[in-house]
């Protein structure tokens, strides 16, 4: 018999009471934990994006979208182009390992989804791309034979999608123009499982746009000084340069100002809980108080009461946060989904990633919430003299 | 024979608006080990106030107490409640009309309670021990809603014996009892003060104060 078991069996006797405020500590985990893992899912995912890319600055045309997430959102149009005169001027750097091309083009497909959608192509050189992609594996076939051929590589979500193999036929809309699917990419977790690649100039053939580019994507050599390679890039009429460096820079400074909002929201699940934790708890010390004075007049000490108290609160908080974590975790591939159907773009892999960090600090956040809301509760019950609490439950 | 506890000039005052009440007025009382008390009276007459100062559940505003031969009240100073807790630990042990047993725990639980908050307790009885002294073995893993009213008051007054207490105080114990419940009560009181511990009681039931060894009326905070 110790001040711990006497705790935990004070909370059995308002049995609904307790798992209601257990629920609503659960739920303050469960919407902490999945906050923190969909936080650190997010950012994860846009690193990992925009790592893939596989080159460290990518030029386009002034006012040109440049990845595929903002044609869509832009409903495929919008785009500049650049001449392919520029290849050479870039590739004159001493800096530039290496260039591929790129020429994204996009149609309304009116029988993609319910409503139709946007069709997003993106040519790319048959001879550079791959080299700059390495981390893309074929589940089926391999890259076009030369960048004059009608045919594409699949994304695996774009094939899984279309329904398509290779050898299977893609008619795009409107051109009446049909390729030939030769290669279908593994799952890579990137933009590039939605993407449908076509040979640059069999682009530039179907949509009459010899000669230009969206895209130009450089790979710079290891230990090159990128500001000043950068520099005379910005000196370079009509076109933008894009650093990768600066576009993580820029999407991670967002993804702060986001995390603000998420970690407000979470703050907020915290508070709630402990309003939970010191009402139950605060109610069960007024409906104890004559029970507290026995104690006390039997020999318990101020300070024994309160760890009773408190051990009640961390029980409890103890319960419903690990029920939270819990169903954070049951439940993160059905939020993950949810999520993905509200936000217009986000990016491939564990959107929530949930793991023993960020389970563990949910948990301990909240039972030092809970902790700390215990402690006017457990102080009152401490304080109880013993004689008016006698006093009191007599009248 | 020494006694146990021996109070002198106790006063008791509380301030009540403009008005000074005095529940508690300039009583002196004594008790040797073993010896049983009844306090009489009626209701508001100041016994509880008495049995309260006595068990160190509350400050006198004036007069003495010594418990044990220990000096507790005597100075102008009131006790911190921590003095107090400690004081009763080692003399006290408490039961009232109203049992106070914790509905979710066993008989046998409820017996231990007050070993939880003692640390190494070296003349606490074993629960075993006081179940038999109260004749409530059989009663020990059931819990208090399925007891009689007698058993749950000899649970209460079991649970007063664990830290074997010098002095036992009770505020009313037959008060929510039949009598025969009542009757079986005095027995077990009657029986601890033969076995030393000195019970000073607070009572309506002037059958109970019959079985004591002396009776102390008090009227209006004065012992008559």
């Amino acid at each position: 018999m110790n001040i711990y078991s006497v705790a935990y069996k004070n909370l059995l006797r308002k049995k609904t009471r307790t798992a209601l405020t257990a629920a609503g500590i659960a739920l303050s985990a469960w919407v902490l934990a999945t906050l923190l893992g969909f936080n650190r899912g997010y950012e994860n995912g846009l690193n990992r994006d925009i790592d893939n890319m596989g080159f460290q600055v990518l030029l386009t045309a002034k006012g040109c979208p440049y990845e595929a997430a903002t044609l869509m959102l832009k409903g495929g149009t919008g785009l500049r182009y650049m001449l392919e005169d520029v290849v050479k001027t870039v590739t004159s750097n001493p800096e530039v390992e290496g260039v591929t091309r790129m020429l994204m083009q996009g149609v309304f497909d009116p029988n993609k989804g319910e409503n139709g959608a946007i069709a997003a192509y993106l040519g790319v050189d048959a001879q550079t791309y791959p080299k700059m992609k390495g981390y893309l594996e074929f589940k089926q076939g391999g890259w076009f034979t030369d960048n004059n051929a009608y045919e594409a590589v699949m994304g695996y979500e774009a094939a899984e999608l279309e329904q398509r193999e290779i050898g299977d036929k893609l008619l795009i809309p409107g051109l009446n123009t049909e390729i030939k699917v030769v290669g279908v990419l593994k799952r890579s977790g990137t933009q590039d499982d939605g993407t449908i690649f076509l040979p640059i100039s069999a682009v530039q053939k179907i949509f009459s746009k010899q000669g230009k580019l969206t895209g130009l994507g450089i790979k710079v050599k290891k230990g090159a000084d990128m500001d000043a390679f950068e520099n005379r890039l910005y000196d370079l009429p009509d076109v933008q340069v894009v650093s990768m460096a600066q576009v993580k820079s820029t999407i991670m400074s967002l993804v702060t100002s986001a995390k603000v909002i998420v970690f407000a929201i979470a703050f907020i699940a915290v508070i709630i809980a402990m309003a939970g934790v010191v009402n139950t708890i605060l109610m069960s010390v007024m409906e104890r108080y004559g029970e507290i004075g026995i104690l006390k007049s039997m020999g318990a000490m101020p300070m024994d009461i309160f760890r009773m108290i408190w051990a009640e609160t961390a029980i409890l908080c103890s319960i419903g946060g690990m029920a939270g974590i819990a169903l954070s975790l049951a439940t993160a591939r059905a939020a993950e989904a949810a999520v993905r159907h509200f936000l217009p773009y986000t990016p491939n892999g564990d959107m929530i990633a949930l793991d023993f960090n960020i389970a563990a600090g949910a948990f301990g956040l909240i039972v030092v919430g809970g902790l700390l809301s215990g402690i006017y509760p457990a102080w009152r019950a401490a304080h109880v003299r013993p004689l008016e609490a006698i006093r009191s439950e007599g009248e | 024979m020494k006694n146990i506890i021996s109070a002198n000039g106790l006063k008791k005052i509380y301030h009540r608006g403009s008005e000074d009440v005095h529940a508690v007025d300039g009583i002196n009382f004594d008790a040797a080990p073993g010896q049983m008390t009844a306090i009489i009276g009626p209701s508001g007459s100041g016994k509880t106030t008495l049995l309260n100062i006595l068990g160190c559940l509350d400050n006198p505003s004036e007069g003495t107490l010594s418990v044990g031969g220990e000096e507790i009240f005597g100075g102008k100073n009131e006790l911190s409640e921590k003095k107090l807790t400690g004081i009763r630990r080692r003399n006290f042990g408490y039961i009232f009309q109203k049992f106070y047993l914790i509905p979710t725990l066993t008989v046998l639980e409820n017996i231990m309670l007050p070993s939880a908050f003692y640390r190494n307790c070296e003349v606490c009885k074993t629960p075993k021990e006081v179940l038999k002294q109260l004749g409530i073995e059989n009663r020990a893993g059931h819990f208090p809603a399925e007891l009689s009213g007698g058993e749950m008051q000899r649970v209460a007054i079991a649970r007063a014996l664990i830290n074997s207490p010098k002095i036992l105080l009770a505020d009313e114990p037959t008060g929510n009892l039949d009598s025969k419940r009542a009757d079986e009560i005095k027995e077990i009181l009657r029986s601890l003060a033969s076995g030393g511990i000195t019970v000073i009681m607070v009572t309506h039931n002037l059958d109970l104060a019959k079985a004591a060894d002396r009776i102390v009326e008090i009227r209006d905070g004065k012992i008559v």
